[in-house]
């Protein structure tokens, strides 16, 4: 812990993390999240870069973007922008070929996803060689801020029937906030076919099937303060036509 | 082999022991208790799964974390950051 305190305690470090946001109409959240990522990889020293794949939002969230390009820099902050929304699945496949880093993070922008935690995903990477390190709400000091208590029992409603059905060996099926090692995610990534939210769920459940190891990081998620979500109206059908899509499959 | 193979081979393992035992096809003339036991057993195990579930959720949804903490943290980080990107000259 000492070692946190001087400066830069892990520039000399070989490896290079990439983080991936997906953007649809984050005009509000982008810079914030940015400043939040820059702020804690600036702390803990690791070298970085943000990858930004913004599929045309119409609200200006590119415009953003490049502003912040110009504030903190172009080796920084990339942009991969697509013409029209084409979903969340090809946005990564999207970005990640765009990524120079041997670490990829996975996070939403929208500020559900605290950069504070990364230091964290890291540090339990290292610890175990993890293949991926998943962000879990379900566990330890894990948690959500915002939801009633509807929310709650779907939530966990949902998570006991997966646990029960596919035995995916981490606790946090759908939530996307995840460190992987790049050969790992691009060989998820093929495989893969789910859209939406049960592309989440599917890449964990793949990822135990080939023996990869899972680390877990207890994360608190705090619903989005600006915007709205994407994916919402028919998530409770989507995930149980994917559980049972996995159930059968995998 | 699939999850829903799994419990599909699961299954059937089980009910076999269990139709064994229960009407003695075998005719290992077992004791008549054993039958008596054994034949309702699958709906047990039924109820007590069901039990053992709702238990579980109703205890996990009663201590699912409130991150109070983290949300107002992030509202106080959230006003730090726009002073200094405004500071930095973004225009939002
Ligand atoms: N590039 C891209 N990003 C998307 C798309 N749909 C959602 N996102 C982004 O993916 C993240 C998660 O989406 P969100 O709407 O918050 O989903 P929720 O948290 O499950 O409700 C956010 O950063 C969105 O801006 C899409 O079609 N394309
Ligand atoms: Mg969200």
């Amino acid at each position: 812990m000492a070692s946190r305190k001087t400066s830069h305690p892990n520039r000399d470090s070989e490896d290079k993390y990439s983080i991936l946001l997906p953007t649809y109409n984050e005009r509000e959240n982008l810079p914030l999240i940015v400043w939040l990522l820059v702020k804690y990889f600036g702390e803990s020293g690791y070298n970085y870069e943000i990858i930004v794949i913004d599929d045309g939002s119409p609200d200006g969230t590119l415009e953003v973007a490049e502003q912040l390009q110009k504030i903190y820099g172009e080796d920084k902050i990339l942009l991969r922008p697509r013409a029209k929304k084409l979903g969340l699945g090809t946005a990564y496949i999207h970005g990640m070929k765009h990524a120079t880093g041997n670490f990829i993070f996975i996070m939403d922008a929208d500020l559900s996803h605290h950069p504070k935690f990364i230091p964290e995903f890291i540090e339990k990477q290292k610890e175990g060689n993890y293949d991926l390190v998943s962000g879990t709400r379900y566990q330890g000091s894990g948690g959500v801020y915002g939801w009633d208590l509807r929310r709650k029992l779907i939530s966990r409603g949902a998570n006991f029937l997966s646990q029960v059905l596919l035995r995916p060996g981490a606790s946090d099926l759908t939530g996307s906030f995840r460190l992987y090692k790049k050969a790992v995610l691009d060989s998820l990534v093929e495989r893969c076919v789910s859209k939406g939210y049960v592309f989440q769920m599917e890449m964990i459940v793949r990822a135990r099937q080939l023996n990869y190891t899972i680390g877990e990081v207890p994360i608190s998620f705090v619903d989005r303060v600006y915007g709205e979500s994407k994916l919402g109206g028919n998530e409770i059908v989507s995930f149980v036509k994917g559980l049972i899509t996995l159930f059968a499959t995998t | 082999m699939t999850k829903l193979l799994e419990w599909l081979f699961g299954v059937s393992l089980v009910g076999a022991v269990w139709a064994l035992v229960s009407f003695d096809l075998l005719d290992l003339s077992l004791p008549q208790t054993y039958r008596e036991v054994a034949w309702p057993m699958p709906l047990y195990l039924l109820v007590s799964f069901g039990c053992y579930s709702l238990a579980t959720v109703g205890y996990r949804v009663a201590t699912f974390n409130d991150c109070e903490e983290a949300a107002k943290e992030l509202q106080g980080q959230i006003k730090e950051a726009k002073e200094d990107l405004r500071r930095r000259g973004l225009k939002m």
